[in-house]
């Protein structure tokens, strides 16, 4: 026992491997949050008129709205006249190639083993990195531009396309959605923008890297994703952040469009910065993702891996509005020392014959609480359809706690809508096994998550996937069930 | 906190302006310590209110058209009532009877034809005159008046229902059976409050059945109590039978000591609008539980199960079984909560929840749900939403059993798991006719 309980501390203690701060000089917005400093944001962005009118429009709704109380986390009340809500690195000018880009943010990249003109050259992956809300490079623009796909920050979208801008943002996301939605379409600085033209199958991953930076900001990314009829694209988001001590709100805000017959797939891998290990500081990452399958036959899927944050709220969800569409949602969540999940999916079945898989891994250790909050809903005329939904839950230690809120609401006969959850321990007889083999504690418990977690990493991208399985061994060091 | 707002004032109004008159017809009954309890739970009504949709709780299950209408108490019964209670019993099983009839106990209905030495089984009201002590020591030590409203409403005006007293190492041999019935001549509430005490070693078997007779609207507001001592084993069958425009609310909880054993079975066959909470609290070590339930919904009945499993110590195991069938515009909603407490290791708890849709305007609201503070445990939950299987059906039909029939073989063979559950023999097979019956002839309404 003894023995275990040393290695738990020792897993307890393991140190978030990635923080580090980079020091640039930082264009602040004054501190708080009025209609002057959405009116700052817009004007330093060079905004039409349309989105400074939405923009506000949301900023006062917000101002009517609670914040929600109902997840199952815990957090000292936020002062959201305490923080900074734009920041952009000093130098600005356009730039044409890598080279051009600040040495110290290159080598932050560098630190963070994504050196861009390695990944440009090797990877063939687009890389729109993202530092404290301003896009500072972005590769691989020309060739996606031979396809017609539109892939680029999000100001500079709402400058090139504001059409585009216009007919989608809000779309699926609107700003009355909820409080912290509401409070990204007033204050979002940011993002991506991505439009696949009809027909064209997107010929390389794409990929943002997000990181926060300047203490006190908090960062309001937006990302539109745009499918049109026949087209298909695989999506990936990234991120790591420097360790803080103050807490950083981030409150993202992601909507997919996908028309007839379109795919698209969304991968995440988060690892910002949890707190260190008495649950100070920390991410909070309050997020709203929703993915629409307007056209039929289209197909939205969500994979996600969770392991940083201190506290994450975040529920990637498909609306089945298309005859025989499919959603797809596979996560894998891992909390640690004071950390707080509450995450899960929503699959809303609108169409006939939609279908929605939801595969849920959540892993706790410390005297972390991972919560998994689901809703499938059929209505009324989504004959045919079918969920078949999966959370199990990994207790590493007794301090720690899983929760399941699965919701059901079935309103047609046709629904066949099956959910089982578990929670287990790792087996002794498991590791035991491992142990007769050679393989000390610690690599068999790596083992043995990453075999738990097997089906949602199968699911993430090549590159995904490797760096995904390294993050769970990190996060695992030491721990013993 | 945020202070929440007061909901459904008029109604909270309504209960409370009744409480006077009330505590002046219990004929001294308000001297007694319990009326202390009454005048909390007036209190606590005042300042909570009842639950409104923003309840979790209470998300699914609208409780408007209950409180909508002023239901006053009941009158007291002039003359003993003149039904025929045999249709109502389990013939042989039943060689304890207590029958109540809009509330009141009667005498006449009733009989109690074995009781071992030192068993208490009489009315609430007997019970706190002639059992203050025993009562005292117990009653309202495991209910919340705090939450929901209803429980506070029923505390507010206890004044009748059933207390059972089981001494340590008696075996009650017989079962005990309980029937409410509701006679509305007009709209009324009635607030049966149970006490079941089983000492340590002991051994029970109850039943509770309630009917209403007749067309017309009343409300029937349960909580009990059961404290299940060491080494006990007790089962409990509930079998709702309310009429068509009757709201039924119960409220049972249960507190299990060392080595207990408990199951229920929780039978929804009527009423308008139905709501069970079934709270277990396995306290100690090595207690075993078996929840099992289902309901039939037709026409726009809508029937909401709650369970609550409290695993607060360890080596326990908990098993959950709930079955429905929805028929025509009726809704269903469950929700099974297991909580399993950082002391509560080597725990392990089965809950599973199927659901068969028969229409499209038939729904249902499923939310299993799991809370887990201790590592080594085993928890599963399982919940499934689907209709009759055709194949099934095919293969019925090939064989010349009409479809109305293989239908009603199916349904039958759905639930025939849930009715398992009830132990003695002739109850179940009284049920399960019922139910072919209540199959058979189901078909008109969808």
């Amino acid at each position: 026992m003894s023995t275990e309980q040393e290695t738990i501390e020792q897993f307890t203690n393991t140190e978030y491997k990635w923080g580090f701060t980079t020091d640039l000089e930082t264009d602040l917005a004054p501190k708080g949050l009025t209609e002057d400093t959405v009116r700052f944001i817009s004007a330093k962005k060079k905004e039409p008129e349309f989105l400074l009118e939405w923009r506000l429009k949301a900023f006062r709704h917000w101002q009517q709205m609670q914040e929600p109380d109902w997840p199952n986390v815990n957090y000292p009340p936020i002062d959201f006249q305490d923080a900074y809500y734009y920041a952009a690195p000093k130098k600005q000018e356009q730039l044409k190639s890598l080279d051009e880009v600040d040495p110290q943010i290159r080598e932050t990249f560098d630190k963070l083993g994504i050196s861009l003109d390695e990944q440009k050259r090797l990877s063939g992956v687009a890389v729109d990195a993202v530092m404290d809300s301003v896009s500072v490079a972005t590769t691989f623009r020309d060739e996606l531009k031979k396809h017609g796909i539109i892939f680029c920050s999000f100001s500079e979208a709402v400058h090139d396309h504001p059409d585009l801008v216009k007919k989608y943002l809000g779309s699926v996301v609107p700003y009355t959605d909820n409080f912290y939605s509401a409070l990204n379409s007033a204050v979002f600085s940011d993002g991506s923008f991505c439009f696949i033209p009809k027909g064209v199958r997107c010929p390389m991953e794409l990929s943002t890297y997000f990181r926060i930076n300047a203490a006190n900001t908090g960062q309001f990314e937006r990302t539109l994703i745009v499918a049109e009829e026949g087209a298909s694209v695989s999506y990936l988001e990234g991120c790591t952040a420097p360790m803080r001590d103050e807490n950083q709100l981030h409150a993202a805000v992601v909507e997919i469009v996908a028309h007839k017959d379109a795919r698209v797939k969304y991968s995440t891998v988060q690892n910002w910065y949890p707190g260190d290990e008495n649950g100070k500081g920390g991410i909070y990452n309050f997020v709203t993702k929703r993915g629409i399958c307007l056209g039929d036959n289209a197909k939205i899927s969500w994979t996600q891996v969770e392991t940083g944050s201190a506290i994450t709220w975040k529920y990637p969800s498909v609306v089945l509005k298309g005859d025989n569409s499919v959603g797809e949602f596979y996560s894998v969540a891992l909390t640690n020392n004071y950390q707080q999940a509450d995450t899960g999916t929503k699959m809303v079945h609108l169409g006939k014959n939609t279908r929605s898989t939801i595969i849920s891994k959540g892993i706790s250790a410390g005297r972390s609480n991972n919560s998994y909050r689901g809703l499938v809903r059929v209505a009324r005329n989504a004959s045919g359809a079918r969920n078949f939904s999966q959370c199990d839950s990994l207790l590493i230690g007794d301090r720690c706690g899983a929760h399941t809120f699965p919701y059901l609401e079935i309103h047609n006969k046709g629904a066949r809508v099956e959910h089982e959850a578990t929670t287990t321990k790792i087996g002794e007889d498991q590791i035991f096994y491992c142990n007769q083999r050679g393989i000390d504690t610690e690599n068999a418990i790596g083992l043995i998550v990453n075999g738990y977690c097997k089906e949602v990493f199968r699911e993430l991208p090549m590159e995904f996937a490797v760096e995904a399985q390294k993050l769970l061994e990190i996060s695992l060091e030491g721990s013993v069930g | 906190m945020k202070q929440q707002e007061s909901k459904f004032q008029d109604a909270v109004d309504w209960y409370i302006s009744g409480f006077a008159a009330f505590e002046e017809n219990l004929n001294g009954g308000s001297q007694l310590p319990f009326h202390k309890l009454r005048k909390k739970a007036v209190k606590k009504l005042s300042e909570n209110g009842f639950p409104g949709p923003r309840d979790e709780e209470w998300k699914y299950t609208s409780v408007a058209p209950i409180l909508g209408q002023a239901f006053g108490l009941p009158d007291a019964p002039a003359t003993e009532s003149s039904l025929e209670i045999a249709p109502l019993t389990f013939e042989d099983a039943d060689r304890n009877l207590l029958v109540f009839v809009n509330g009141s106990f009667s005498k006449g209905l009733s009989r109690l034809t074995s009781q071992a030495e030192g068993v208490v089984v009489c009315t609430l009201s007997e019970a706190l005159q002639n059992h203050a002590d025993l009562v005292n020591a117990s009653l309202g030590l495991f209910t919340d008046i705090g939450t929901g409203g209803f429980t506070a409403l029923n505390t507010a005006f206890a004044a009748e229902g059933t207390f059972i007293h089981v001494p340590d190492n008696v075996e009650l041999t017989d079962v005990i059976h309980i029937v409410h019935i509701a006679e509305p001549a007009k709209p009324f509430v009635v607030h049966p409050r149970n006490l079941f005490v089983f000492g340590d070693n002991t051994r029970a078997s109850l039943i509770e059945t309630f009917h209403g007779q007749g067309p017309g609207s009343y409300f029937t507001n349960l909580v009990s109590e059961f404290i299940v001592g060491d080494n006990a084993r007790v089962d409990h069958l509930k079998i709702q039978q309310e009429s068509t425009e009757a709201f039924h609310v119960s409220n049972v909880n249960v507190q299990q000591k060392r080595d207990s054993v408990f199951s229920a079975v929780n039978v929804d066959l009527g009423g308008a609008l139905v709501r069970n909470d079934v709270n277990v609290e396995l306290a100690a070590e090595h207690c075993e539980t078996h929840l099992f339930g289902f309901y039939l919904g037709s026409g726009k009945q809508h029937i909401d199960n709650h369970t609550f499993v409290d695993h607060a110590m360890a080596h326990c195991f908990s098993n959950e079984l709930y079955k429905g069938i929805l028929d025509g515009q009726s809704k269903g909603v469950f929700n099974g909560k297991i909580l399993v407490r950082q002391d509560a290791q080597k725990t392990n708890a089965l809950q599973s929840n199927k659901t068969l849709l028969l229409t499209d305007d038939a729904s249902i609201n499923a939310k299993p749900q799991l809370e887990i503070f201790a590592d080594d445990v085993k928890c599963t939950h399982g919940a499934t939403i689907g209709q009759l299987d055709d194949e099934a059906l095919f293969y019925l039909r090939a064989r010349g059993i009409s479809e109305e029939m293989a239908g009603a073989m199916l349904r039958h063979a759905f639930i025939s798991d849930v009715l398992e559950g009830i132990k003695l023999d002739a109850v179940r097979q009284n049920l399960d006719a019922q139910i072919i019956e209540r199959f058979t002839d189901v078909k008109s309404d969808s």
